[in-house]
């Protein structure tokens, strides 16, 4: 590849047909991240066009990329962001009030002509060739190995500019998120005490465990079949994301009961017809 | 084919990207509609190394990852805070200077 290659204008047919299959997934995967309602189906859709990205980096010689792509992008980032969603709340949809009338179709229409432009912008460059970068890999022994050799010397001030930029990123990640408490913390024996003179002396009941429901957020039924709100832990009733099935589930219980009266309803008769 | 077929893919990814920052109204997704516009550029840089035959591309790539680190680990940070004060997510509620 290294002689052969230079100043070629065509790839191999294997290159070809990976680019489109993939290229396509790719296309697939950045407009579901864009029209997808839930925030965790557009970060799993991310990640599947980032790893995509990362075999068209290792297609295109930069096989440091291609691997730093998989884990630095869908290892970390992805995970973090899901992480985030996870804090943030995976039931937070987004609002469809517009504050602004006709924005969305103003913003679709604004992309639309920005790659139109950015495309024929490309189309109009003449880019029929292509060097390759065989030489280049080999000038130092490798991908690797060139890349290190460019990092630390012509680019080595940008480097160390970056670890700066990092240390700075993860002190105002730690500042951002620092909370103040504003009151003391409760010690041991306050809790204790608090715990033995509060209402319920023995632990709080488990949540609902029917045949086929065994979530936390399902109230237990009282004796007399309402559900009780104390089953179910402080987090989820505060949000109030109880499920309640008990109604749900009566009805099934109801209209169980009354196929398996018919059903032996009728045996019953056959029984008798057969007598 | 041609590797410029990379550069339209590329361009592509970053249209859609820049669409849906527009488009979208949660923060989170806008945020990772800026992931995708970052890693369209990434991979134009990548195929103009390839093209130009030298490693100079692929060397801005790398920084612009590891810029997109820094730039996640912030923004993230700051919807969870904007988050923690609002109770949500979303970027037109946070349109008042102050709660």
């Amino acid at each position: 590849m290294t002689a052969l290659a230079a100043a070629a204008s065509q790839t191999s047919t294997g290159e070809a047909v990976q680019f489109w299959v993939l290229g396509i997934v790719a296309v697939i995967g950045a407009l579901s991240t864009v029209l997808m309602k839930k925030a965790v189906h557009s970060a799993l859709s991310l990640a599947g066009t980032m790893i995509v990205l990362a075999v068209f980096y290792l297609a295109n010689g930069a096989y440091f990329l291609g691997i730093v792509q998989i884990v630095v992008y869908t290892g970390a980032i992805m995970m973090l962001f899901l992480f985030v969603v996870m804090l943030v709340g995976v039931t937070a949809a987004d609002s469809l009030k517009e504050t602004l009338k006709g924005q969305r179709w103003l913003a679709a229409g604004c992309g639309l002509g920005f790659g139109v432009l950015l495309i024929a912008g490309i189309g109009n460059a003449s880019l029929n060739s292509f060097n390759g970068l065989g030489t280049a890999n080999a000038e130092h022994g490798g991908n690797v190995e060139g890349l290190a050799s460019l990092i630390f010397t012509k680019y080595v001030f940008a480097f160390e500019i970056t670890g700066a930029l990092l240390i700075t990123a993860t002190v105002g990640a730690m500042v951002l998120t620092h909370r103040e408490r504003t009151e003391r913390a409760k010690n041991q024996r306050e809790m204790s005490e608090e715990r033995v003179r509060g209402k319920q002396l023995p632990p709080l009941p488990a949540p609902g465990v029917y045949a086929r429901h065994n979530a936390v957020d399902i109230p237990g039924l009282l004796p007399d079949g309402t559900p009780s709100e104390l089953t179910v832990m402080q987090t989820l009733r505060k949000r109030g994301q109880i499920r309640d099935v008990s109604n749900e589930s009566l009805e099934q219980l109801k209209a169980l009961e009354q196929r398996s009266e018919e059903r032996l309803g009728r045996d019953n008769e056959e029984e008798e017809v057969a007598k | 084919m041609n590797p410029v077929y990379y550069l339209y893919l590329a361009a592509l990814l970053f249209t859609i990207g820049a669409a849906g920052v527009l488009i979208r109204r949660n923060a989170i997704v806008v945020f990772m509609c800026v992931e995708l516009m970052l890693n369209a550029c990434n991979l134009a840089f990548v195929t103009f190394s390839r093209m130009h035959g030298n490693l100079d591309g692929q060397i801005i790539a790398f920084f612009t990852m590891v810029v997109a680190a820094a730039e996640v680990v912030v923004g993230l940070a700051i919807i969870v805070s904007v988050f923690r004060s609002r109770h949500s997510a979303s970027v037109d509620d946070a349109s008042l200077m102050k709660l």
